[in-house]
């Protein structure tokens, strides 16, 4: 291992022996815990997607059927539908409120702060908060929603409305993370550009189209991959909002995992379908980092 | 007159804004109201929106009804053993992966990235598994242990301590300084902003975490407030004043948290980003 040409040879020079475990000793606590709890288990939902394991892990190694198993099983592929419509109800348009929110609070001046905490506080809560909070609210009979709207939808009984509410109240919960980095990336632009624009005799509507969007695109492309990598994992919300229902037209990926696992007692089956999402992200992932490295290319 | 037409433009942007933003914040007055009505007044129409005079009942059932406090105790635990113990072992780590050349710090670099792409909520069941194994279920260990190791911690120290200059720590080893020396006195006090911005973070996130505890836990004092709510809900049935009052005293305290430390959360989320 060569040393870095900017280190000064003759400081380091004398305690090159000492460099590994020294190094390692500053690594090791880390590393203890990263792979013991993230590494070893990686590597073991891999193995165990291979076995007929019980919740407790005992078990034998079967080969493909788990697989094989998984590709017919009509309740795996709702369940990926489900959490496909959910990605689609709340990646988009999580970050276009998310840019719309940001656009708002970064024209204020005294009153930006609080309303930037206003718009993020929801963020910081637990998730059961919000999920209570929104059983209240949205109660069929004395919801205030329904009680102010005049509407007599029930909300996370009816199945039609059970997941674009669930995605509502995500979008509520969590548009504040989007919103404070688009903050961020609008104030990365130098406002020599819209200076220079506006002597070029550009409207602020023409700014907004040729400049804030092309130069805020680096912080879209981000927050949109943030988005898709963490709806895909959506849980706590349905879990606790609907439980699956109504007739499991909210069961997504994780939920039927943890179904499998600690319902069923089927340890391996749920391994290899926590395996088949690990990949299906990944390859989602993949494509949409591609998708949008090629627009910011052009 | 078109600078007048301009700013009752700008006037009525900002109004919107501001309903927008009361509207935003509804839900949580809604709850805190909910929370200091009687629960027969709750269901009652048309609503009260306003809680006077307050009505403490619930909270009082809560506390003398379920092991509220207890909960506390055990969040505020778990979540301070968590921040502590996370952002000392990033800080280590990112100071070797920083200024040391060493075999393997390439192989750290791209476990770290993976890391950061695997989802937690894929690895409950071998984790669950482990835990059983080790005995800890239903103990703090058995929450505290899978959530100390951050990658994304580790990328934002090294991406602050990348920046410090490397003479610092050459003057400071050439008067005999060692590197937890330089790390403690030198590097951390230097970038004192971040570590707390990721502190805090790591705090509220570990007091919000559901699925995790949700999964490790079922013995009703060993849970933590946010999965314990849960099961106050499903004990009182239809309670909506009982459930508010254990959602606002879940909320407070990372609430307050948030409401104190507002700029460090947000420098933090905005470098944990990546964006500046």
């Amino acid at each position: 291992v060569s040393l870095k040409s900017d280190v000064r040879p003759e400081v380091l020079a004398p305690k090159k022996g000492n460099w590994l475990p020294r190094a390692w000793l500053f690594v090791a606590p880390f590393l203890l815990f990263y792979v013991a709890f993230l590494i070893y288990p990686a590597i073991q939902v891999a193995y165990l997607s291979f076995t007929n394991s019980d919740i407790t892990g005992q078990g034998s190694f079967i080969g493909l059927q788990n697989y094989v198993e998984l590709i017919r099983d009509p309740d795996f592929w709702a369940s990926l539908w489900h959490t496909l419509y959910f990605i689609l109800l709340t990646v988009v348009p999580n970050t276009a409120v998310g840019f719309f929110l940001a656009l708002l609070v970064t024209r204020l001046k005294r009153l930006r702060l609080p309303i930037l905490s206003a718009f993020f506080l929801p963020y910081v809560l637990p998730v059961s908060v919000v999920t209570t909070g929104a059983l209240w609210l949205l109660d069929t009979n004395f919801g205030i929603i329904n009680y102010l709207t005049g509407s007599t939808i029930s909300w996370f009984q009816d199945p039609n409305w059970a997941m674009p509410a669930v995605a509502v109240v995500t979008i509520w919960w969590t548009v504040g993370f989007n919103m404070l980095l688009f903050i961020a990336g609008l104030q990365n632009i130098s406002p020599e550009v819209y200076e220079a624009a506006a002597i070029d005799g550009a409207s602020s509507l023409q700014r907004f189209i040729y400049i804030t969007c092309p130069l805020v695109w680096p912080v879209t492309s981000l927050v949109l991959l943030l988005q898709l990598i963490a709806q895909f994992k959506i849980f706590d919300q349905v879990y606790l909002l609907t439980q699956g229902g109504p007739y499991n037209s909210t069961v997504v990926v994780l939920l039927y995992m943890y179904r499998q696992a600690f319902q069923q007692n089927r340890g391996g089956y749920a391994a290899a379908v926590a395996v088949a999402l690990l990949i299906i992200m990944l390859i989602g992932s993949a494509i949409a980092f591609r998708a949008m490295q090629g627009r910011r290319s052009k | 007159v078109k600078s007048h037409r301009f700013s009752f433009l700008r006037l009525t942007c900002t109004v919107l804004t501001i309903i927008m933003a009361l509207a935003w914040l509804f839900p949580l007055y809604w709850i805190a109201n909910t929370s200091l009505t009687s629960e027969s007044d709750t269901i009652a129409l048309p609503p009260s929106f306003v809680p006077l005079p307050p009505n403490f009942e619930a909270f009082a059932y809560v506390i003398e009804n379920s092991p509220i406090f207890r909960w506390y105790f055990n969040t505020v635990l778990v979540a301070s053993v968590i921040t502590v113990v996370s952002i000392l072992v990033s800080l280590m780590c990112a100071y070797a992966l920083s200024i040391m050349e060493f075999k393997g710090k390439g192989l750290i670099n791209i476990w770290l990235l993976l890391g950061f792409m695997i989802p937690f909520g894929a690895m409950v069941i071998p984790l669950f598994m482990l835990m059983n194994q080790m005995h800890l279920v239903n103990s703090h260990l058995g929450v505290i242990l899978p959530q100390i190791a951050t990658p994304l911690s580790v990328i934002v120290f090294k991406r602050f301590f990348d920046q410090v200059p490397k003479d610092f720590r050459d003057a400071a080893t050439i008067d005999g300084a060692s590197d937890f020396h330089v790390l403690f006195n030198i590097y951390i006090p230097l970038n004192w902003s971040i570590i707390w911005a990721m502190a805090i973070i790591t705090f509220i996130g570990a007091w919000n975490n559901f699925l995790w505890p949700f999964i490790v836990t079922n013995s009703t004092p060993m849970l933590t407030i946010p999965v314990g709510m849960t099961q106050v809900q499903s004990a009182y049935g239809v309670a909506f004043a009982k459930t508010s009052a254990v959602a606002v005293m879940a909320s407070i305290p990372t609430a307050i948290a948030y409401l104190i430390f507002q700029k460090r959360v947000t420098q933090g989320v905005v470098a944990a980003a990546g964006i500046k």
